[in-house]
């Protein structure tokens, strides 16, 4: 019987070395001459740089050199646009230190290399700026009034982008609809924080011709590509390592002036330069996310069925726009859900503002997507006196209707097409998790009746994964018998090294500690984009079966050849390949890596390659000296993973204050590889969803001043706040790629707005309140329930 | 976030931390858990040219008991009265309150003196001291005294210790026979500075049905803990019962006049402090009734 890797609750191989505080993150590399850099960042959201005068702070103890824009030589460019869009009209990115103007509060002005950070930060002090101020775009529903001040000038707006999209005959829909119902619907803005925050260290390895780089990036190859061709290096002579990462989130995934700069520093000084950003730098130098402001309505017929859903939105993007319009086209494509929604007219504008660019924070749109489409239901459901559950269920996409199409372009150029789901099948689960119809006809009362203010709500989602372009990977048995597997895919928490293992094991049979997966580094794999949008799963580890099942075949093929019987006779079975029925006659694979490879050994034990009579070549042609295969994966479109939540919330009416008292989670992303880490990363998701639903907001005020730039004032749920969750898992394969998987990166963290403001409206109903902002705080649920104190 | 340049010294013993502040007055800057001072360094929001660490003088540290008062030295550790049962039996609004101190790490760090001093409005030990009518032991090299914490806590992180001044105390005083304490907060996590705090300390008459004397003491509604004076005096003689928790919190809320910031507005705060008016007066006095103090 084989053993089975793939499928099974497998530990984390991560864990044991990172729990033991033996990780090795970016900070803790030092090389022997190091420089510390700190950045002069702008403490103004607009102005113009009438001068910087830099010459006191060159002559502080400790300081190498201080530069600006105009001392960094092939820097002196525009940072790049990664993702261009048709409907992204207007973009624009920063320079890495700015040149004549600064957009946000944290835009970086100057850079100090110093002996130290603290000599650095000294100099910092001493560096007078002439700045003439501009008004400050905060508002980007004033931003787009006529005569409003612009972000950028030259460009003649602040609207980066206007994108519509429209399926059906949505006018037709809604002019024939028995109801319309409207909402206003905002989410606020937040941002990723990794508690590892962003790093570069760079050395310029003279010897080798090789400028070697540790970045904290989700995306490593980007940046040796990106850092080649900037400084006119071939691609081998850039080495770019993302060792361990402290989580990522989407943030790390970029081109930051920082990681262009540092490596800069260390061709021209000739000496290892290392940045390590700190926390108050992360909140005003690494990119936010998630404001939008939601204009929807939905047409339903008398039974609660969608004709059609109107969604016209405001996206801030902030000061720049590098990473173009993923987000908004995201939540654009995502509304839908898992509802047919036969003719939808959704239209957003992408607006500049003066605060930090917006990319994508885990979730990437899909929450302001889910929030919209659950809270339209809900009303719905509230005002036809329908059931929430009944709505939903009235409007799935029905198993057999797959593939389906939405109707709209991806973020990655693909039709929005779903390729499989249950979503019946998953609200049931969830239903029959939750004793729904106990809870809501029994339990409610009864809570009730003692006075207490609790609340049902059930949100679902859909989630686009595993989306292209490509990944690849090698896999090779080696002649001592470990299995190397190299991604070009880094991971900051993912459990590659365990995931990607298991599928090796799967396919080879052999131990899970025989498979040392290698990645994050540009010398052992060079083609690859990176790790972001739930995608390492499917694509790269499509990718590792694909070159599993090659090495296999290769394997097979010398095997057979050797013993002298045919494929079909030999099982592969405890790291071994031998004759069905015969299991002494076989080889281990440690052997048949020797028998590919006819070298002389240096150690002799198990040695299978022995003397051979001539026949020509060692290596005939057409083979090659190792059980070694590298394959690419490149998805059709995106796979569509899904889920379901419940919550039972209660809220303390007197004081806002709200607590969980159950949390259920469906969860169906395909076929899973390792239901452990799957959980792990619905539990991570989840938490953060209920840091969008109540703690997480970025308070800009109207100078554009970051007013909670610390940790004690930007609340993240810490475990305290975190309820248990009671999870089940729906498993619906998909037919896109070899291994059936989809993606569960970002799930939790959809759905949670949308679940917290359906459950904690059904708490308040004797206040007849609709909440539409999120996330929530205690002021807020105060406010709605005591209107005439507020 | 590197702090700038300054001196660092730490004496061994009081005498020696007094010069040093002595000498330097304003420009020294005490060093106890370092809680609120690090980050402030780091932050550049502080800049002491010198920092007295006051980390090697044990004799700083340690809780007392005496017939009229508990003394707590600066430099224990809020952990340290957490897991005190001198502190559990004898003032159980501070053995109540401690726990919302901040979290673990930061209790096993943090000292009392240096949250005294420190001055946070929404700190809970200044809160604590000023409901108990407590008192602050301050020493230099001019000599003693001790001030009553009504006059200590003057505005934000402000207090009426002279620069040459270390905290070197505090005092709890005990309570009367019939007493009931209780500490109840609201926060946006557990750990987070308090939104809105309430102590109160409740003593019944020889009835136990009436009030005898009652202290409410706010957080996080001022530049510095508030008492509602005007409430305790309208909860003299009055019966142990809803109506009058519900009086008491109509009449705090008339009298505290809190800010607005980014977590909760004045009107939200105003209210809430009525509500944990109430819920922590029925609180105490049930507790009084029943002898468990708090």
């Amino acid at each position: 019987m084989p053993t089975r890797f793939f499928g099974e609750p497998i530990k984390r191989a991560e864990d044991p070395r990172l729990l033991t505080g033996r990780g090795r993150y970016v900070d803790d590399i030092d090389l022997p001459g190091q420089l510390h850099v700190a950045f002069l960042r702008s403490p103004l959201a607009h102005a113009r740089i009438r001068s910087v005068d830099v010459s006191a702070a060159r002559e502080m103890p400790g300081v190498v050199a201080v530069w600006t824009y105009d001392d960094i030589g092939p820097c002196q460019r525009r940072m790049p646009l990664l993702i261009p869009h048709p409907d992204l009209t207007h973009p624009y990115t920063r320079y890495p230190l700015a040149k004549d103007e600064v957009n946000h509060v944290g835009e970086p002005v100057a850079m100090v290399i110093a002996e130290s950070r603290y000599a650095a930060e000294d100099a910092l002090e001493a560096i007078v700026v002439e700045w003439e101020e501009l008004p400050p775009v905060v508002d980007i529903e004033r931003a787009i009034r006529p005569g409003a001040p612009l972000v950028h000038e030259e460009l003649g707006t602040n609207v980066a982008a206007h994108y519509v999209g429209i399926v059906g005959d949505p006018e037709r829909a809604f002019a024939q609809a028995a109801h319309v119902f409207r909402e206003r619907l905002v989410i606020e803005r937040s941002a990723g924080m990794p508690i590892e925050t962003r790093a570069v260290l760079a050395v310029w390895k003279d010897d080798e011709d090789l400028l070697e780089v540790w970045d904290t990036t989700q995306a490593p190859i980007v940046i040796r590509n990106a850092l080649a061709s900037l400084f006119g290096l071939a691609p081998t002579q850039v080495r770019v390592i993302a060792p361990d990462v402290g989580g990522g989130f989407g943030c790390k995934i970029m081109v930051y002036p920082e990681e262009v700069l540092v490596p800069y520093a260390a061709l021209v000084l000739k000496r290892p330069i290392k940045w390590t950003e700190d926390r108050l730098e992360h909140f005003v130098g690494t990119n936010h996310e998630r404001l939008q402001i939601h204009d929807a309505e939905i047409a339903v017929d008398g039974e609660g069925r969608i004709l059609g859903i109107r969604d016209r939105f405001l996206h801030d993007a902030g000061a720049y726009t590098p990473y173009g319009i993923i987000v908004p086209i995201i939540t654009a494509c995502q509304l839908p859900g898992p509802y047919k929604v036969p003719n939808y007219h959704v239209e957003f504008r992408a607006v500049y503002s003066n605060t930090v660019p917006v990319s994508p924070y885990r979730g990437a749109g899909r929450p302001h997507a889910c929030f919209v489409m659950e809270r339209l239901l809900d009303r719905v459901a509230d005002e036809l006196g329908l059931d929430r559950a009944e709505v939903r269920r009235r409007n799935f996409i029905q198993p057999h209707e797959f593939p389906y199409d939405v109707g709209l372009i991806f973020q990655d150029g693909a039709p929005t097409r779903y390729d499989s789901g249950n979503y019946p099948g998953m609200l049931d689960l969830l239903l029959e998790r939750m004793d729904y119809r106990r809870l809501v006809e029994e339990e409610l009362p009864r809570l009730r009746a003692e006075g207490r203010s609790v609340g049902v709500g059930i949100a679902c989602y859909v989630e686009g994964t595993g989306i292209g372009p490509y990944e690849g990977a090698t896999v090779r048995v080696e002649p001592t018998g470990q299995v190397y597997v190299a991604t070009g895919m880094p991971q900051q928490g993912q459990a590659h090294k365990t995931v990607l293992a298991q599928i090796v094991a799967e396919e080879l049979q052999v131990p899970l500690e025989s498979v040392q997966v290698v990645e994050g580094d540009t010398a052992h794999f060079q083609f690859g984009s990176g790790t972001y949008a739930s995608r390492s799963a499917v694509v790269c580890g499509s990718a590792v079966a694909l070159a599993a099942k090659k090495v296999r075949e290769q394997g097979l093929a010398l095997a057979a050849e050797e013993l002298e019987v045919a494929v079909e006779d030999l099982v592969v079975e405890d790291g071994r390949v031998y004759v069905r029925g015969v299991p002494e006659r076989g080889f281990t694979w440690a052997q048949i890596a020797q028998l590919a490879n006819p070298l002389r050994y240096a150690y002799a034990g198990d040695l299978v390659v022995r003397p051979r009579p001539w026949t020509g070549p060692a290596l005939p042609p057409g083979r090659q000296p190792a059980l070694e295969a590298t394959e690419y994966y490149s998805p059709p479109h995106a796979t569509w993973a899904s889920g379901a939540v419940g919550a039972l919330v209660e809220v303390d009416v007197e004081t806002g204050q709200l607590r969980f008292l159950r949390l259920w989670v469906v969860h169906d992303c395909g076929k899973m590889i390792n239901p452990l880490v799957v959980e792990g990363q619905v539990h991570g998701g989840i938490a953060q969803g209920i840091g969008g639903a109540f703690y997480e907001k970025l308070h800009y005020d109207e100078n554009g001043q970051l007013l909670n730039a610390s940790f004690m004032d930007f609340l993240m749920p810490t475990a305290m706040e975190i309820p248990r969750m009671e999870i089940a898992h729906q498993e619906t394969p998909s037919p896109l790629n070899p291994l059936g998987v989809k993606g569960v990166g970002e799930a939790g963290a959809i759905p949670m707005p949308a679940v917290v403001a359906a459950a904690v409206e059904d708490a308040l109903r004797p206040f007849g309140v609709r909440i539409t902002r999120m996330p929530l705080d205690p002021d807020q649920i105060w406010r709605l329930t005591h209107p005439a104190e507020a | 976030m590197k702090p700038p340049r300054f001196r660092y010294c730490s004496p061994e013993s009081l005498e020696e931390a007094l010069a040093v502040l002595g000498e330097f007055g304003d420009e020294a800057k005490p060093l106890a858990g370092g809680q609120s001072l690090i980050p402030m360094l780091n932050m550049r929001l502080a800049r002491p040219s010198v920092l007295v660490d006051l980390n090697r003088i044990p004799a700083l540290a340690g809780i007392e008991r005496t017939d009229r008062f508990l003394r707590i030295g600066a430099m224990t550790r809020h952990r340290a009265v957490e897991r005190s049962e001198s502190v559990a039996r004898a003032q159980p609004l501070l053995a109540e309150a401690i726990g919302y101190v901040g979290h673990l790490p930061i209790r096993t760090r943090g000292t009392v003196g240096g949250s005294i001093a420190h001055a946070d409005p929404a700190a809970e030990l200044p809160g604590v001291l000023l409901a108990l009518d407590g008192t602050v032991e301050l020493q230099s090299r001019r000599g003693h005294r001790t001030v009553p914490a009504r006059d200590f806590f003057v505005d934000l992180l402000t207090t009426s210790a002279d620069p040459d001044e270390l905290v070197i105390a505090v005092r709890f005083p005990v309570l009367p026979p019939r007493s009931g304490t209780a500490w109840l907060e609201v926060a946006r996590r557990h750990g987070d500075y308090a939104l809105v705090g309430v102590g109160a300390v409740v003593t019944l008459a020889e009835d136990r049905r009436t009030i005898r004397d009652a202290r409410l003491c706010f957080i996080g509604v001022g530049n510095t803990p508030v008492r509602a004076t005007g409430a305790e005096a309208a909860l003299r003689g009055q019966p142990a019962a809803a109506d009058t928790w519900r009086s008491a919190a109509e009449a705090v809320r008339n009298e505290l006049d809190p800010a607005s910031d980014i977590h909760a507005s004045a009107q939200y705060r105003r209210s809430v402090a009525g509500v944990l008016t109430e819920r922590a007066l029925a609180l105490a006095v049930q507790r009084a009734q029943e002898g468990t103090a708090g």
